[in-house]
Parts: C-alpha cells; structure tokens; sequence
C-alpha cells in the first residue's frame, strides 16, 4: 500500500511529459480493473440506489461470494445517472466488456451472478454493455453508448461517475486525476490558470452564468493578506440533486477543482459549505480530503511547490438563503445567514473582509477538465457564447429520471423526448419547469429552445441550478405555484420588507384562489379579487426591490406560470374550477345513483360527516359540508363516485 | 459559534436551556444573543426530538406525486405541526427539500429507514406498527 504511494506520487503524477511511458500505463490499467483475471462486480451506492435498496444487494453479493467461494471482487461505484435503474450492477469477466443490469435487489441476486457466471444471461434486467478496446463483445447485447438516454448526452464532467470507487484516491489518479492541479502548481503561476479559465469561456454554472476566470481575477488583484475558496454544496432546491450525485460519486475531481480554484487566486484555505441531510456525500468528500492529505496532495508545501493548502467542509444548519453569497459569508463569519448589499462583491471583500470566491460543485468539477485538455478543446463544446457541457437532475412525470449531463445547445426536447423518454402513462405534456423554486416554464410550444445563456435570457428565462421538472396535464399549475410560494415563504429571512411581506402576500392570495368558494358570501369573494388584482404588482416591486437574490426570484414561478398558462388562472378565478382535478376546494364530488351498491365504506371513511344514506340505497353527498378530500373517491370499489 | 453549537445537537439532540447558558458562559456572549442566532436555522430544536422521526420530502417530485397529502394524513394522524414533538415523545415529524430520491417518491424515513411510494393510506398503521415496536423495547 505504502508502495503504491510511493508509485502513484511519485511516478506518476510528478511525471513531466504528457504522455506516461508505456509500463507504468500498464499499472494504471490494473488500478482501473481493465485486466484482471478475476470476475469484478460493480454495485452503485449513491442515495438514490440506497433508497432503492442497494445495501441490501450489497450484503447478497457478498453472501453469494463466500458461499460460493468465488474469487469475484465486489466494488462499491457511485451513481452513473439514471435513478430508474438503480440499484444498478455490473459485472465484468475478465477480458470481457462490462453487462449493466437494473433493479437488482437482493431476491434477483443469486439468479442473476449463477446466470452470468454460466454463460445463461437473464435479459429482463439486462441494460446493456460497455468496454474499451480490447475487450471482447457480447454479441446480440446493446452498447450503453447507444442507448437514447446515453446516447444524447455528453458525459465530459460526469465521465467518471459510476466507473470507479470513489472512497479510493489510487483509481482517480490512475484515472488521469489530479495530475492537472500538480501541472498547475509547479509549472504555471497564479495569473496563467486564471488566464487558461478565462481563455475557456466557463460560466458560472450557479444560474446567474458570471464568466468564472473573471471573477477569479478580481479575487487575484485585490490586495490582500489572504483570501479565500468557498465551493457552495448548498443545494437545497426542492428536486434538485445534480450536486449530491457528484459529491459522491466523483467527490475527488470536486477536491482537485476546488484545489485549482484556491491556487489560482493564491488562497491557502478553501472551504466547502455543504448542505445538512447529504450525510453520505459529505462522508465521501471529507475521505477524499484526508486521503489527498495523507498522499501531499493538500497541505504544506505541496510538491516541493511552496504552495500550501487546506479544505475544511462546513455543515449548513438549515436555512435556503444561504445560498445566497453574502449570506453564506455571513453564515460562515457565525451570525445570523442574512444577505447583504452588493456592491462590496465577495470577491474584494467577502468571508473576514478578505476577498473571496464563491463557486458553486459544477463549475469547479469542470476547472480539472478544462487544465487537462486546454481551454481550446473546451471551447469546442458548447455553443460560442455559452461552452461546456449543462448537468440537469430530470424529475417529475418523465419516464426515465436521473442526473444526465448535455452539451450547451441541445434542445430542450431533445431532453424530454429522447434522455427522459416521453411522459409516464401516456400522459400529455403540460410544461418543464427548470431552475427549481425561483425557475420558470417552458411550455410544449417552446421546446426547441436550447439550453444556452444567452437563447434562455432572450426567452426571459433562467439557467437555474439543475432542475428539470417535467409536469403533465395531472398537475395543476396554481397549486404548484403556490407550492413554490409557500416554501419561498418558509425561506424569506425577514431582512428585507418586499421580501418578507410580498412572499407572504402573495401566498395568501394564491391561496384563497384554490380555497372553496363555499364562505363566498361573507365577502371573501371581493377580497379575493382585490388580491388577484393585486398579484401582478406585488410581483414586479419584489422582483425590483428586493434586497438579494431570494426575493428578485421568488415570483418567478408565478409570473412565468401566468405568461403562459393564463387561462388556467383564469378558470380557476372566475369558473372556480380546476382543470386538473387537483385543487381540493375546487372539486365537487357526486354518487352516481346507478352504480352505488349503498355499501356505506364512503360514508364510513369520510372525515366530516358529508355522506347520507340508507344501507343498500343510494347514498348521496351533502356539497355544503364537502370539503374535497376525494377519500370517498378513492375507496369506492365500483367507481360510482364522480369528480368534476 | 454555529459549529460548537452543531457538534452540541449531534452530542444531546437538541439545546436545551441549561447548554445555552453554559455556551454563553464559555463564549461570552449573552443567551438572546445565541438564542437569536440558533432561532434562525432550522436544525436547531430547542426541545428533544421524539423516538420516532418522520421525515417527509417534501421536493418538487415527491410534490407531484402526492406528497402533500401523505403530510396532511401525517398531521391528521398525530396532531402535530412540523417540526413538533408530541406529548408523550414518540412522535416527530419534519418536511424537508428533496432527499434525492425522487424517481420513488413519495418518500418518508423513519430513523434513516427508507419508506418509498408512501400511500397516505399506509400512514395509520405503519404509525402504530410503529408505536409497537418502541413500546415493546
């Protein structure tokens, strides 16, 4: 072990040229499990394959070793991308490509390793296979490349994720890590890596696509005794979960990039500022942190460079605006996580008044790729203004979900149609909502727009952090804008008063638009359409007095949501219905005397008393007292309860 | 200060008074001071939370698929508000963003176990299953 230290620091990546001589490629490729002489299972286990139960497979597989003395070695991956699949298994032969297979839980184990270890290959679970030259094929079997939901994207920063144990420091190395920060250190100064990142054209990939060799720049020329790295893991977004999947399924190429970043303004500690509930991924970083130490990776003197070095993580405790650049710096400085007026920027005066920059995972996991190939090779990605490749975590109503990463300039429905394949259920597209909680929509009329900074901001619409939201005809649109309401409501800090006073506002209005029209006539109805009157406006002040980037953002959803889907607004205003069926208050529910048994079950469950009826005559409901639960639709066995 | 008063939760489960006091003694700074720091987060709870932690996500998907109601039945069932701890200190329950599960939605966890698809009409009997199991302790 100490040996193969030794080897990998030494040889390796203190190697000069760009080219390693041929014996010590060979030695990688062993650390890579390309040759070996014994079968290898690879088992993913990331959250989402902990949820679907990988732990469980986990202990299967290595019964199924022992028992039956197999010489397979049983690896823990990260997560390839794809959260239908999981847990999600491969195994390779030696000298044969990897077979993928999916939704391998515990029962399916011993079918599955007997079937593949006799040659007899259940295709039922089988996702495909994949190797590099000199393996050989299975024949009749798919390549993983060639699936539509690999097939379209462009797998630069994901690359690594799922092919290699991301606890071990020795696969990233012989996987070509870290021999971009060691390059940056001894040979190039502070000035030419923020030069190569700017020369790149990387943007911020945090939303607001700030050009980041810049922002390094100003951090680099303000005069300062020191300054300071924060990579922000804070992504606490409702159904965002592209930077925990990196986390833990590449945390060291997270490490090396945070590692460039500090060097390129000549900062000696970095600090990751991680979002609380991710435990398994902050497991994951601090490892890789410890191990770069222990190999001299981070530290004193790093290479004989002089450069010194240190990463600390901090725990997030609990607040959505500290996402918010100024408020983390306050966070992190151990006050209250209130935003503050920008101008001073972080980067001339941020985290104790030193200079400061504020990056969030995905930008700083492209900065390792960007040294090794060359900002020409990246500007070749992407589209010119925006370069680069755009990770979305895909949810919702899709068919396929997960983490995928795209080149800038795919379209959007190359997204939905092709990587997500469709809708669920055969169920029409309503819309996709994109950058979380402050996003917008993108409706099916729009879905040939690429993603690209500059095409989204002509549109009006905002990059957003990596969420991808498909939304079917099931879902109405008011209540989930309302749903974002309320959690910008719960999130407001309360320092600015638009902030705080309008996400409230605003969330009660939404609210008495889905509330049932039954108290109509204690002239709650005026007051609701003073308030809708009002939602317009209420929107436009925050948006242009908010303090930071919260309360500008916050009405998004709604002002998108009422561009484009207008009418269901409308409906639900003036006709009090929900064209969904979702809005509980809106819903009226009636028997239909031909199909009711009289069973009583409806009128049994239902919580308020609202069903009348004889035993085996027809019941009926009392709409007065009805507050549109649907219990009683639910559990009616012969479908005689209707919904309008 | 946030750190120590982490490291203070993960070590008793909460804050109580007396900590606080004795954080205030040891930093120099005055309780509303630190109350109004720890007041502002969500982590912090200043009473002990129950045996049975309900955790509820609440994200866009799970949203999609249901889980607003499976956090009414949650609070029909129990009476508590999010973030509550019931009387007797079985119960408590939290909605929170995402857990990154979201083709499985929606999601509950019971103490770090993972309840994926939750149907609200599960909720009163794993809830008394529940309840079973810590009272035959």
């Amino acid at each position: 072990m100490e040996d193969l230290k030794k080897y990998l620091t030494g040889k390796v990546l203190m190697y000069e040229a760009d080219t390693l001589p041929p014996e010590t490629v060979k030695v990688l490729s062993q650390i890579r499990r390309e040759k070996t002489d014994r079968p290898v299972i690879y088992l993913s286990s990331g959250t989402s394959s902990k949820i679907a139960g990988s732990e469980k497979t986990y202990s299967a597989v290595s019964t199924y070793i022992t028992e039956n003395e197999s010489k397979a070695e049983l690896v823990m991956v990260g997560c390839t991308g794809p959260a239908n699949f999981e847990p999600m298994l491969a195994v390779q032969l030696p000298g044969k490509n990897k077979l993928f297979f999916r939704n391998i839980t515990e029962e399916k184990v011993e079918p599955l390793l007997n079937g593949v270890f006799h040659n007899d290959i259940n295709k039922d679970d089988l996702i495909g296979q994949h190797g590099s030259t000199g393996f050989e094929l299975w024949s009749g079997i798919p390549f993983m490349e060639e699936l539509p939901f690999f097939a379209h994207q462009k797998r630069v920063i994901l690359g690594n994720c799922g092919c290699y144990d991301p606890e071990s420091i020795d696969e990233y190395i012989a996987r070509g890590g870290y021999r971009a920060f060691i390059k940056a250190i001894r040979h190039y100064t502070y000035e030419e890596v923020c030069d190569i990142i700017e020369k790149s054209g990387l943007r911020g990939r945090s939303g607001g696509g700030y050009p980041t060799g810049l922002k390094w720049k100003q951090a680099l020329n303000t005069a300062s005794s020191s300054r300071y790295v924060v990579c922000n893991a804070k992504e606490s977004d409702p159904g965002a979960f592209t930077d925990r999947l990196m986390l833990e399924s590449d945390p060291h190429r997270v490490v090396e990039g945070i590692a460039i970043a500090s060097y390129a303004i000549g900062a000696s500690n970095a600090i990751v500022f991680f979002r609380r509930g991710s435990e398994h991924a902050r497991n994951r970083l601090q490892k890789a942190i410890d191990s770069a130490r222990d190999y001299g990776i981070l530290g004193h003197n790093i290479f004989s460079s002089g450069y010194k070095l240190d990463i600390v993580i901090r725990k997030e405790p609990g607040a959505f605006v500290c996402g918010e650049e100024t408020a983390l710096i306050s966070n992190l400085e151990g006050k209250r996580g209130m935003p503050k007026l920008k101008p001073p920027y972080p980067t001339s005066s941020g985290l104790f008044g030193k200079p400061t920059v504020i990056n969030n995972v995905e930008t700083l996991m492209n900065v390792p790729v960007i040294m090794q190939n060359g900002p020409e090779w990246y500007r070749t990605l992407g589209t010119a203004e925006s370069p680069g490749t755009k990770i979305f975590a895909v949810a919702g109503k899709g068919r396929l979900s997960g983490v995928i990463e795209i080149e800038m300039g795919t379209s959007f429905r190359t997204i939905l149609e092709d990587i997500a394949d469709g809708i669920r259920d055969g169920k029409k597209l309503k819309g996709i909502q994109i950058g979380g909680s402050s996003g917008s929509f993108i409706t099916p009329e729009n879905l040939d727009l690429t993603v690209d900074f500059e095409a989204m901001k002509e549109q009006d619409l905002g990059m957003g952090a990596g969420g991808f939201v498909i939304i079917d005809e099931d879902t109405c649109i008011v209540d989930l804008v309302r749903y974002y309401m309320e959690f910008m409501r719960n999130e407001s800090c309360g320092k600015c008063i638009p902030c705080r006073e309008g996400t409230g506002r605003m969330l009660e209005i939404l609210q008495s638009v889905i509330r049932k029209p039954s108290d109509d006539d204690s002239g709650t109805t005026l007051e609701r359409f003073k308030g809708v009157m009002q939602l317009e406006t209420i929107a436009s002040v925050m948006k242009d007095t908010s303090l930071c980037g919260l309360g500008q953002t916050a009405p998004n959803p709604f002002l998108s949501a009422l561009k484009n889907f207008r009418e269901e607004f409308e409906e639900h205003i003036f006709d009090r219905k929900c064209r969904a069926n979702v809005c509980r208050g809106l819903r009226t529910f009636s028997i239909d005397v031909d199909k009711c048994t009289g069973c009583t079950v409806c009128a049994s469950k239902c919580p308020v008393n609202a069903i009348y009826g004889t035993r085996l005559q027809p019941f009926f409901i009392v709409e007065e007292k009805c507050i549109g639960c649907g219990i009683c639709y639910d559990i009616c066995k012969f479908s005689a309860i209707t919904v309008k | 200060m946030i750190p120590l008063l982490q490291e203070i939760q993960d070590q008793y489960g909460y804050l109580s008074e007396e900590i606080i006091v004795k954080v205030g003694n040891f930093t120099g700074l005055s309780t509303t001071k630190i109350y109004g720091l720890a007041t502002f987060y969500d982590q912090f709870r200043f009473v002990p939370a129950g045996k049975i932690v309900l955790k509820i996500c609440n994200g866009t998907s799970c949203f999609l698929n249901g889980s607003q109601s499976v956090i009414s039945r949650i609070r029909e069932e129990t009476g508590l508000t999010p973030g509550q701890t019931s009387r007797d200190g079985v119960y408590s329950y939290e909605i929170v963003t995402c857990m990154g599960g979201c083709t499985n939605g929606p999601l509950l966890t019971v103490n770090g176990k993972y309840y994926t698809h939750v149907n609200p009409e599960q909720i009163p009997e794993l809830l008394k299953k529940l309840r079973y199991i810590i009272e035959s302790d």
